[in-house]
């Protein structure tokens, strides 16, 4: 045994005392192998990448306040959707889940740290590298990649489209492929090696259980990008004829191989999503979680069927119709699953005795607000409906739906609920109230008109449009400019939060009675830097009650 | 009563960091280099070197922990999970280059020779595979044959999988003449395959007419084998590793996880020679 290994002879976990805690001065962040160091640096990384990418989107929601060309070129306007989405979704929405995972799996199973903690850090700096290389595209000639974020050629490979970024966005992906798969990887050692031994799989709490599957899906996935893109890398650099149908190729592999990466990529962003609101909405309901062995099957199910579905993505791209049938009801099918879920959220809600703290009105408009981007995303699977929707506003409406209340509203909620137990302050419920309040109806007001906008034919990526088009695009800018101006309450309630909050101190359960809900709950609050250096005898069984 | 305190949980990791920045300062300078600009291979050459003597510098530190016997059994799970999930990871990713290989074969060449695309556009257009597409890209070639080359790499890398395993049953008997006279036998045969893949592709290049941009046929073979061939150099320099420590005494029949994961990566690396030989040159 080495030196360097935690020695300590307390049997009981509560006051675990430690020679080393976090070093001093800013160094320790860059070297740190701390799990909640780690985590910390994740969530905060993703914190600013949301207001990277929503002043993108403010930008974006500028241009389009009236009809007519305001205030960017239409080349900027393009970059801006594809920086936007490429912003949210690799540098906000999915670092913020991985640092959520980071600070809460080893609490909830009982670890001490994650299994490979220098991997650990590694993942999070490639993080901030692909991202800085994407970053810098926007100052370059050419600006920066313009041709959407699916990155489609031919259109991505065209010299208007490329200018001097996209040899940047494509190494940028390979920097951020490498980061999630790293991370996937230090998750499922540490599912799978680092748990109490009193945990069995199917004592894991709902989150652990998503993450462990959305792992799996980085893992099968993120490869796939890469060689995607690697070969758009080619055809553009290196003469080869992937994507060239004059070479024997075919533009649509591209697409196909895209969606096949694209659409499990979704559901990694909505799968660890399903798992936090599975486990605020019982304690605030105080109920065992409805249905956990369910919960358990419908996310495996969601993640299988996540792989045969990409297709409904290219509807009208052309396809045999046997191809468009079979994915028509293949999609339909996750409605089940994602049913499934939905119901046994209401159920858990059903008769408890609940009280609506800012975690769990976030997570209750969740269950609403994200049904409701499910179901257009049931009449978007219907392959001629899809004809008319396609690459128009109704699709841009469905995604955000999907994603704004509910994995960003998820992720706002999991902020309120943990970060009591992490800093030991309480936030201000007041203004907590505040920002769910003017972020559930400016969301509405921003995304609900779009759809309206959608159906009657206005098209995405479009920096002007017809005037038909002018008073939901000015109504649904205007809930976006509110949008985002609420979000500064989220950025002041977290620095008010970490610098003290109301100055109340939490106790360690935080929340009433959520020690019965996870072995988090039952460590000092704030969390010490390590914990769980003894793995706890028993683990609490409150949320599987139903299926033993 | 089990304890996590055993768990070696390392800190102060420096590699990681010196290894995301030579790995960025590497891509930049590479996308720098596309782009034209001159500043682009110095860049290159300071990010490899930087990432190099981070490999060098974090595997050192490895070896040295393994060795004083910081990693209990647990450790080894989890390194074994990593190797693992990391293996699965390369599977898909030459599962795309396999699939784009089937795609283009199967449907996109059969697609370009029928109907309206062949009437309209390209009605000389002969949809047989080997092709280099209907607007004969990169010029006349000769498709690779199967049973040269290609055949006797397959040879001498199947042989490799065969001394590679006598070397692990030599280090789990103790004998550590066996081991390291298996990995030699191993790592020349890996570096034997990337020399002939070379003479091949020299052949290729100066006397077949067959490129990179030979077409679909040209980019689906250079990038597959491409892949494949990098992936064999990359295993044969960790298996050197592992036989330059197997000299030094590291290594026991308990502990040498070093070792399994440079194995189970070589064999991972001759199981996609086989559907490489099979699906590229044999069909």
């Amino acid at each position: 045994m080495s030196a360097v290994v935690d020695e300590h002879d307390h049997d009981h976990h509560a006051d675990d005392h430690h020679d080393h805690g976090p070093d001093k001065g800013l160094l320790r962040w860059v070297i740190t192998t701390n799990h909640k160091d780690i985590g910390t640096l994740y969530l905060l990384f993703a914190l600013t990448m949301f207001f990277v990418g929503g002043s993108m989107a403010m930008v974006i929601r500028a241009e389009l306040f009236e009809p007519g060309l305001q205030f960017v070129d239409p080349a900027f306007f393009n970059s801006m959707t594809t920086m936007h989405a490429l912003v949210m979704v690799f540098g906000a929405v999915m670092p913020a889940f991985v640092g959520l995972a980071n600070w809460q799996i080893p609490l909830m199973i009982g670890a001490t740290d994650m299994a490979l903690p220098r991997m650990n850090n590694m993942s999070f700096w490639m993080l901030v590298a692909g991202v800085l290389l994407l970053a810098s595209t926007l100052f370059m000639e050419g600006g920066a990649p313009n041709g959407g974020w699916t990155l489609y050629p031919p259109l991505v490979l065209q010299p208007i489209t490329v200018g001097k970024a996209l040899p940047f966005a494509i190494f940028s992906v390979h920097l951020l492929g490498i980061s999630s798969i790293m991370g996937a990887i230090n998750i499922i050692a540490t599912i799978f090696n680092m748990r109490a031994p009193a945990m069995k799989l199917m004592d894991m709490p709902l989150f652990v259980w998503t993450w462990l599957i959305t792992a799996f899906l980085l893992i099968a996935v993120m490869p796939v990008f890469a060689g995607a893109v690697t070969m758009l890398l080619t055809d553009k650099f290196f003469h080869t004829s992937f994507f060239n149908a004059a070479g024997g190729g075919d533009p649509v592999l591209y697409e196909h191989i895209f969606w096949f990466f694209g659409h499990p990529e979704v559901y990694i962003m909505i799968l660890p999503t399903f798992g936090v609101a599975s486990t605020i909405i019982p304690v605030f309901a105080r109920k065992p979680l409805f249905g956990y062995a369910s919960m358990v099957w419908a996310t495996a199910s969601i993640a299988f069927l996540s792989f045969i579905v990409w297709a409904h993505h290219m509807f009208t791209v052309g396809m045999p119709i046997a191809g468009e049938l079979y994915f028509m009801y293949a999609t339909m099918i996750i409605a089940v699953p994602t049913g499934v879920k939905v119901f046994n959220w209401t159920a858990t809600m059903w008769k408890g005795a609940m009280t609506f703290e800012t975690p769990m009105l976030f997570s209750i408009s969740f269950v609403v607000l994200f049904t409701l981007g499910g179901f257009t995303g049931l009449m978007m699977s219907i392959a001629p409906s899809d004809f008319q929707y396609h690459d128009t506003y109704f699709i841009v409406a469905h995604f955000h739906y999907t994603l704004v209340p509910a994995s960003i509203f998820i992720l706002m909620a999991a902020g309120y609920f943990w970060l009591p137990k992490w800093t030991g302050h309480m936030y201000n419920e007041k203004i907590g109230q505040l920002h769910f309040w003017l972020s559930v109806i400016s969301v509405n007001i921003l995304f609900f008109p779009q759809h309206f906008l959608g159906l009657a034919g206005m098209p995405r990526r479009i920096p002007d449009y017809a005037v038909q088009f002018a008073d939901w695009n000015m109504i649904s800018s205007v809930g976006g400019f509110i949008f985002g101006a609420s979000q500064l309450l989220f950025l002041y309630i977290v620095i008010d939060t970490i610098r003290g909050g109301t100055g109340e101190k939490v106790s360690d359960e935080v929340w009433e009675d959520a020690g019965k809900h996870g072995l988090e709950w039952t460590l000092p609050s704030p969390v010490p830097y390590h914990t769980w250096t003894t793995p706890p005898l028993t683990v609490p069984t409150e949320h599987v009650l139903d299926s033993h | 009563m089990s304890t996590n305190s055993t768990y070696y949980i390392p800190h102060k990791a420096t590699w990681p960091v010196v290894g995301t920045v030579g790995l960025m300062i590497m891509l930049a300078g590479f996308a720098n280099y596309l782009n034209g600009s001159s500043v682009g291979q110095p860049m290159m050459i300071v990010g490899l070197l930087t990432f190099i003597t981070m490999l060098v510098g974090w595997f050192s530190l490895q070896a040295k922990e393994s060795e004083s016997g910081m990693y209990n059994h647990e450790v080894g799970i989890s390194y074994r999970h990593g190797m693992m999930w990391f293996i699965f990871s390369e599977i898909v990713f030459f599962a795309v280059f396999f699939g784009t290989l089937w795609y283009t074969r199967n449907l996109s060449v059969p697609w370009l020779g029928e109907g309206a695309t062949k009437e309209l556009l390209w009605p000389a257009f002969d949809a047989t595979w080997p092709t280099n597409g209907p607007g004969k890209v990169g010029g006349d070639f000769e498709p690779m044959g199967a049973w040269g080359l290609p055949f006797l790499n397959t040879l001498l890398l199947l042989t490799s999988g065969v001394t590679c395993t006598w070397a692990h049953h030599g280090l789990l008997a103790k004998n550590r003449d066996q081991l390291i006279k298996g990995l030699i036998a191993t790592v020349a045969l890996g570096f034997l395959f990337v020399c002939f893949q070379a003479i091949e592709y020299h052949e290729a290049y100066t006397e077949m007419g067959l490129t990179l941009g030979s077409g679909v046929y040209g980019s689906t073979f250079f990038m597959l084998t491409g892949f494949h061939g990098f992936h064999v150099c990359v295993g044969a320099i960790i298996l050197s590793v592992v036989l330059f420590r197997s000299t030094k005494g590291h290594f026991s029949p308990e502990n040498h996880f070093a070792f399994e994961a440079a194995a189970w990566y070589w064999h991972f690396v001759d199981v996609v020679w086989l559907g490489l030989f099979i699906f590229v040159y044999l069909m």
